[in-house]
């Protein structure tokens, strides 16, 4: 339902966009006549490219395959809406996307078959592939080879360009599953084989850790080619902030920059959340910039650190993918003024007391049945609208009473939402974010309760 | 005229009554809800004095006007019969018959045992009003809630808020069919013969009708004006005009004066006839048509045990097992019913209050000493102590106001442990669900100990296990823990009835 939702709003900004530009382009070309044959969905330039550690070209939007277009099922065992990947496959390499990146955990472990099948038709040259070693649930040696194995079958290739240590949460994290079983040293024997182009990993995870990866790096016992972090201009400087034993992306950045290892972005959009943002934000954002997204000005911040090799979106839906495709066709660089007019968004955007779940769905499925990314993506919804009230006093309390508990409903099937937490804390190891799940399930519930005790 | 004005009248009622059966947001029988306080059955076992002098008051000053203008089933009859008028043939179809005395009076007489002997489960099945709310509340309302669901459907789309998705479920099976029956049953009689239905077993239509006898204002035909072509008889639902005597049934004439309009002669008047009774010739012997009703116990719902999915680290939804209804020994009823006998001997299985739970807690019993009569159960929601929606809406007296202080004050059953269901033991994991959200504190944790008296902890954690304990004292029944037990299909921890409420 939050999909829907957000599919909603993205509909809404490019049909703006789009009519927009269209208004514009046929004004400026036809005498003032308005016409609807600009071709507006269509990029005005070519794709803009960064170097991978080889030298050789990547689109600087990269496809994330993690959040992919889905049947209609019942919610407990959907399937992927192949033709639509194929589709939006198609359209990305046609504008130059040539970077995909999946992970065997992706999509109940479908992802990567599906990008398979929608890059078959297609010359190897063509494409860069990323995957991971997203060994959560087995961390042993030969369990982890499996997986990285079963990756070059279900991927249906010889060589992984980028190779991933999926998701490193902490030092012992890192220890756990991928040092002290020898794994580390294994895909390094490997890349020297020439099965692995680039080895790299993706972190979420404090600076300590982070400190950590780079000197092994220092070190020599491990090379990174590339690293993927998260960063989007709230993480930039505010991480800390907002999230769960995060790190400011900046300092990654400034020290991945100084050792010349290349960076990934994943999280551009926070999770989507900075797509649809609050009303001020949005007004802010659209005042300046009229007849672009707002989620363009996430993937601009992105693009316009230097050091950037790829930025991922996980473009589920076309409108997405035609809207991101613009935005990096070619890339306009931020200016000065723009830079810190973002920085003082991310610094109201802080205040908000957003929970900073990105809708990973890595917590997922939760064994009492809960949706957690979907309770978690309502309750940041009503923040954005403003339909969070504390007060039975307040003028506005009635509405936004109405409006949050209905809308519960509706995104939340009753049995999966926060009251049914039983806090067994399956969940909490699983999330990239760290968010305390269970504390802020009973949070959300405490909220809900009151809200329905007070008519 | 004389009939216009009924029609009106009955529209108003009909339509009123409908719609407190079909509302869910509360609001109607904030309007609307003496409509059903008037009913004469409820306000009789309501104790309600006012209204049951005032409706006798009525019924002898002016007949039956109640069973042609307040009785919901009534002038759901009248609806049935207009449709079984259309036609040149069935215009006229009627003709006048004795009264049926050896069918109308026993019928009363034995409703009237059943509920002095407390078997009113079996006796409110011919109730007319509760009959009336059984066919609303399980036929009409999920109608009405589909084309809600639709609108909600509609209003999502454009991110209103105006309306909310409904869950339609059939609360009981049998109480279904039962309410399918009668609609068919009574439906079917009035399409055929009118007033069959009022005359010969409805007991409320018998009393009545012993007053209406001698009520104050009565139709007569002016003799000098009828030219005999009994044309009144022919179209008169109840059967109770004689033409050859010129001569009205008044215990069973409902009033519905269509005999005013329908005499081209004006032969009809109003006479001021306090206390005379009419002449009648005894019945001879009649074809004693029996009704019977039968419940049928109903079909269960399996549900499916699925086993939990494997952990596959991104995405999907565990399937959820649906939970099951326990076996209570004695039936939970919401705070207001003060007592289980109170309670049997005061409901009439009207639907009212299950129609208007907003927490899907109320629903008919399928018990014999209960049968129709609402109870609680706490699959789809919990009795939300800052509720007292039932109790503002029975008409009947047999769930009676209640604030929500005292409500949530009243103690209307206790919270059992099932030990074998509980996940901490079944899975040897913790949980505390219960504890956690209890709103009265009255579940607290205690360790789990061992044959050895060693505590034991959770294999998955290491955390020490612990297990709910009850304070009968604190819990007031709610039925939040048991709604909320991770355990499915059944619940590891539920709620049993209190036979009388207590107030701590």
């Amino acid at each position: 339902m939050s999909r829907e939702m957000k599919r909603r709003e993205f509909l809404k900004i490019v049909g703006i966009s789009t009519a927009a530009t269209a208004a514009v382009a046929a004004c400026t070309s036809k005498k003032g006549i308005l016409s609807n044959e600009s071709g507006s969905s269509e990029p005005q330039g070519d794709m803009t490219y960064r170097e991978a550690p080889d030298g050789s070209p990547v689109s600087l939007l990269g496809y994330g395959m993690m959040r992919l277009p889905m049947l209609v099922g019942d919610g407990t065992n959907q399937e992927i809406n192949q033709d639509m990947v194929n589709q939006e496959v198609d359209y990305a390499i046609a504008h130059g996307i040539n970077y995909f990146d999946s992970s065997p955990a992706y999509v109940q472990g479908k992802s990567e078959q599906s990008l398979s099948i929608a890059l078959s038709k297609y010359d190897r040259s063509q494409y860069n592939v990323a995957t991971k070693l997203s060994n959560f649930s087995d961390r042993t040696k030969e369990g982890s080879i499996k997986m990285y194995k079963d990756s070059f079958v279900n991927l249906g290739v010889d060589v992984i360009d980028f190779y991933l240590l999926h998701g490193i949460g902490s030092i012992a994290d890192f220890e756990g599953r991928f040092h002290e079983n020898g794994m580390v040293e294994y895909l390094m024997n490997e890349k020297s084989l020439g099965h692995i182009r680039n080895l790299g990993f993706s972190i979420h995870s404090d600076k300590e850790t982070f400190d950590y990866m780079m000197g092994i790096h220092d070190s020599g016992e491990a090379h990174w080619d590339f690293v993927q972090i998260q960063m989007n201009y709230v993480d930039w400087n505010h991480a800390s902030e907002h999230g769960f034993r995060s790190v400011a992306a900046s300092y990654m950045y400034d020290e991945l920059v100084r050792r010349g290892i290349r960076i990934v972005i994943m999280e551009p959009l926070l999770g989507g959340s900075l797509a649809s943002v609050n009303e001020h934000i949005d007004y802010e954002l659209k005042r300046r910039e009229p007849e672009q997204s707002v989620a363009s000005w996430a993937f601009r911040f992105c693009g316009t650190q230097e050091g950037i090799m790829t930025v991922l979106s996980g473009m589920t839906y076309m409108e997405h993918l035609i809207d991101n495709t613009k935005t990096f066709s070619p890339l306009k660089p931020l200016s000065k003024e723009e830079l810190d007019l973002l920085e003082k968004i991310a610094t109201q955007y802080v205040k908000y007391n957003l929970i900073p779940c990105t809708g990973c769905s890595y917590c997922m499925p939760c064994p009492y049945g809960l949706d957690i990314p979907a309770i978690f993506a309502h309750y940041n919804k009503c923040i954005n609208e403003g339909n969070m009230v504390e007060d039975p006093e307040d003028d506005d309390y009635k509405r936004a009473r109405r409006a949050f508990l209905i809308g519960y409903d509706r995104s939340v099937p009753k049995l999966r939402q926060a009251s049914h937490c039983v806090h067994c804390r399956e969940c909490v190891s699983h999330c990239p974010q760290h968010i305390g799940i269970p504390g802020q399930m009973t949070m959300i519930d405490n909220y809900v309760e009151a809200l329905k005790r007070n008519k | 005229m004389w009939r216009k004005i009924r029609i009106v009248l009955a529209t108003v009622f009909f339509i009123g009554i409908t719609l407190l059966f079909l509302d869910f947001s509360g609001v109607i029988h904030q309007w609307l809800g003496w409509m059903a306080k008037i009913q004469a059955l409820p306000a009789l076992l309501a104790l309600n004095v006012g209204i049951v002098v005032g409706l006798i008051v009525l019924t002898l000053l002016f007949g039956r006007l109640y069973c042609s203008i307040i009785c919901p089933l009534g002038v759901f009859q009248d609806i049935f019969n207009h449709f079984g008028s259309k036609g040149k043939k069935r215009r006229a179809r009627f003709s006048f018959k004795k009264e049926n005395k050896w069918l109308r009076y026993p019928i009363l007489v034995i409703f009237v045992v059943l509920m002095v002997a407390g078997l009113n489960s079996i006796a409110i099945i011919i109730a007319p009003y509760s009959a009336y709310g059984r066919i609303a509340s399980n036929l009409f309302a999920p109608i009405y809630q589909g084309v809600n669901n639709f609108l909600a459907f509609c209003a999502e789309r454009y991110d209103s808020y105006a309306f909310y998705t409904k869950d339609v479920w059939i609360k009981s099976i049998p109480t279904f069919i039962i309410a399918i029956v009668t609609f068919i049953v009574v439906g079917l009689l009035s399409y055929k013969g009118g007033r069959t239905w009022c005359n010969n077993i409805c007991p409320v239509g018998t009393i009545l009708g012993f007053f209406s006898r001698f009520a104050a204002f009565r139709p007569v035909i002016n003799v000098d004006k009828c030219n005999g072509c009994t044309l009144c008889a022919k179209k008169c639902k109840a059967s109770c005009i004689n033409p050859a005597e010129h001569s009205i049934d008044y215990s069973r004439c409902v009033m519905c004066m269509d005999c005013f309009e329908n005499c081209a002669q004006k032969a009809y008047e109003w006479k001021f006839m306090w206390g005379k009774e009419r002449i009648e010739n005894h019945c001879e012997s009649h074809d004693n048509k029996r009704r019977q009703f039968l419940a049928t116990a109903g079909a269960l719902t399996l549900a499916a045990t699925v086993k939990a999915q494997g952990k596959k680290v991104d995405g999907g939804l565990a399937k959820i097992v649906d939970k099951k209804v326990p076996h209570r020994d004695t039936p939970v009823i919401p705070a207001g019913a003060a007592s289980v006998k109170h309670f049997a001997q005061h409901c009439t299985g009207c639907q009212l209050c299950v129609q208007s739970c907003p927490n899907d807690v109320l629903r008919p019993s399928n018990k014999f000493d209960t049968f129709l009569q609402p109870e609680m159960s706490f699959e789809k929601g919990y009795c939300r102590p800052e509720c007292n929606e039932c109790s503002t809406v029975c008409p009947a007296g047999a769930i009676r106001p209640i604030t929500i202080e005292d409500k949530s004050a009243t103690h209307i059953g206790h919270a059992v442990w099932i030990r074998n269901n509980c996940i901490v033991i079944s899975h040897q994991d913790s949980c505390a669900h219960c504890a956690r959200h209890c709103p009265t504190s009255a579940i607290t944790m205690v360790p789990l100990t061992n044959d050895a008296g060693e505590a034991m902890v959770s294999k998955r954690t290491g955390v020490a296990l612990t297990i709910p304990t009850v304070n009968e004292e604190k819990c007031i029944g709610c039925g939040k823990c048991e709604n909320l037990c991770p355990a499915a299909p059944f619940s590891a921890i539920y709620v049993e009835g209190h036979l009388i409420h207590s107030v701590k």
